[in-house]
């Protein structure tokens, strides 16, 4: 995380671009995007001190949204492109954005060892339960029942947990919060960035095109009825007993950040080129 | 404390442009003072609004967080072709970002006393705050008016129940008066809705839709 400015207060506003959101009226994801901008303002971080990564989705769009750095990358591997980025400058902060089928599909093996790695970078996952910008297949969260054109009778599959999956792989935070909340959101997301080595965020971010019954997960998200817990035992049975509904953060814990030491080893970008030549 | 004219209500009072009829001037009594760092405050009904200026705050909060919100939505409908929509959010917008402007003024606050991120509402967000999950691509003015209406009686009720709640006279007092006038642009967007066409059944039906799946 780099350090707080000197200079006038920036508001939220001053990291929005100028370009407009194109996601479908009523979309969580305006409100995640309000959230970004909130924690930004709320640490206080120069615009040009941030970058925000992303892979491929509706969800993906977010880093054009910002004034901030951006990487609008691969599909799935966000992941691997911010973890570059933080290793070769540790002085950004590094926020990567992505959906529930780019992160836990697509990306769904890069998500593993992001956790593991435990480099110091906020992963934001807007989950949706469903793939919406190519028209509502189901995703790795999509319920087993949920019956659509394009999966008759559901999948039958069993939906991917993936606060589980984060916290056996060695995620160093993990919180879930809500569109709908986006000034709690915008504290889980600040928390998040200031707590050192991976820390993982989903957000419930309904799809009101192709999955419009998520409007009722207002009505079903209640914030976490204990604290955060750095037993990793105490979360896992929390989060595995939990309904999905249960928003906050949920595991905390102070593993050392994945950071090799720089400038060892260095080679001259024309070394690079030399060893890469066909 | 000094008593000082309501630029808020000023405000409100000019919040419906074409159609609503000006509200009559009031006078709530605020105190000016330097701009509270955090107002952790609980909305209504659990109210803990400590004096005249945290009101203020919590008001000048409320009137930011729905202007933004509903440039969002003009932002949203603008993308989305629904012009006559996008400019009647714009408008609300602009009205409420000019009360939160007013509050700024009256009080003499040089910078931001409150924002959403920093007041915690009882529910998620403020009461004037509209709900994004509900628009549509295809919406007209009547469902926009009604996301106001809903968003002002909401406003009412909070101040009425932050004036019941709270045991400081000043906070009482400007709550009373804003439920006051929050019941008035309640009542003038009634009327507004009643000489805004209705939309028809099939207000949804798109020939061409997006979405392919339905």
């Amino acid at each position: 995380m780099n350090t707080p400015a000197a200079a006038a207060p920036l508001t939220a506003q001053a990291y929005k671009s100028d370009y407009k959101p194109i996601w479908c009226p009523g979309c969580g994801d305006y409100s995640v995007l309000s959230s970004f901008t909130k924690a930004f303002a709320k640490l206080q971080l120069r615009p040009e001190n941030i970058a925000v990564v992303s892979g491929i989705g509706c969800s993906s769009r977010i880093p054009a949204y910002t004034n901030c750095y951006g990487f609008h990358g691969v599909h799935g591997r966000s992941l691997a492109a911010a973890a570059g980025l933080k290793l070769a400058r540790p002085d950004l902060t590094v926020v990567v954005a992505s959906g529930d089928g780019d992160g836990y599909s697509i990306g769904g093996n890069h998500f593993l060892h992001a956790c593991r790695r435990n480099v110091d970078l906020t992963y934001v996952v807007m989950d949706n339960h469903v793939y919406g910008m190519t028209k509502g297949q189901p995703s790795p969260t999509t319920e087993p029942d949920w019956d659509s054109k394009l999966s008759p009778g559901g999948t039958g599959l069993r939906t991917f947990n993936p606060l589980v999956i984060a916290l056996a792989a060695g995620a160093n935070f993990i919180a879930r919060a809500f569109a709908g909340d986006p000034n709690g959101t915008a504290e889980v997301i600040a928390e998040a960035i200031r707590t050192p080595g991976f820390s993982f965020v989903e957000i419930l971010s309904p799809c009101v095109t192709f999955r419009p019954e998520q409007r009722e997960w207002k009505q079903l998200v209640r914030p976490a009825p204990v604290t955060s817990t750095e037993d990793a035992a105490r979360a896992a049975r929390r989060i595995m007993t939990d309904d999905g509904m249960n928003i906050g953060v949920l595991y905390k814990a102070d593993r050392k950040p994945y950071q090799p030491p720089m400038g060892k080893g260095k080679k001259h970008p024309s070394d690079l080129e030399a060893e890469f030549a066909l | 404390m000094s008593t000082k004219k309501s630029s808020k209500k000023a405000t409100k009072s000019s919040r419906k442009p074409r159609t609503k009829p000006a509200a009559k001037k009031t006078v709530v009594k605020a105190q000016r003072a330097p701009a509270p760092k955090r107002v952790a405050a609980k909305a209504a009904g659990k109210a803990t609004v400590a004096s005249a200026a945290d009101f203020m705050a919590h008001a000048y909060a409320m009137e930011a967080e729905a202007a933004e919100r509903y440039a969002e939505f003009a932002d949203s409908m603008e993308v989305h072709n629904n012009r006559e929509v996008a400019e009647l959010f714009r408008k609300l917008s602009r009205i409420e970002q000019r009360h939160a402007d007013q509050i700024m003024e009256q009080m003499g606050w040089k910078q931001s006393p409150a924002t959403s991120a920093n007041v915690r509402w009882e529910g998620a967000e403020g009461p004037e705050t509209a709900d994004p999950t509900e628009l549509h691509y295809l919406m007209q003015p009547y469902h926009a008016l009604q996301i106001a209406l809903h968003n002002e009686r909401r406003a009412r009720d909070f101040f009425a129940q932050l004036a019941k709640a709270t045991k400081d006279k000043g906070v009482r007092a400007g709550a009373l008066e804003m439920q006051e006038e929050e019941a008035e642009h309640v009542r003038l967007i009634e009327e507004w809705l009643k000489r805004t066409p209705k939309p028809d059944a099939n207000w949804q039906t798109d020939q061409d839709p997006p979405v392919l799946s339905d």
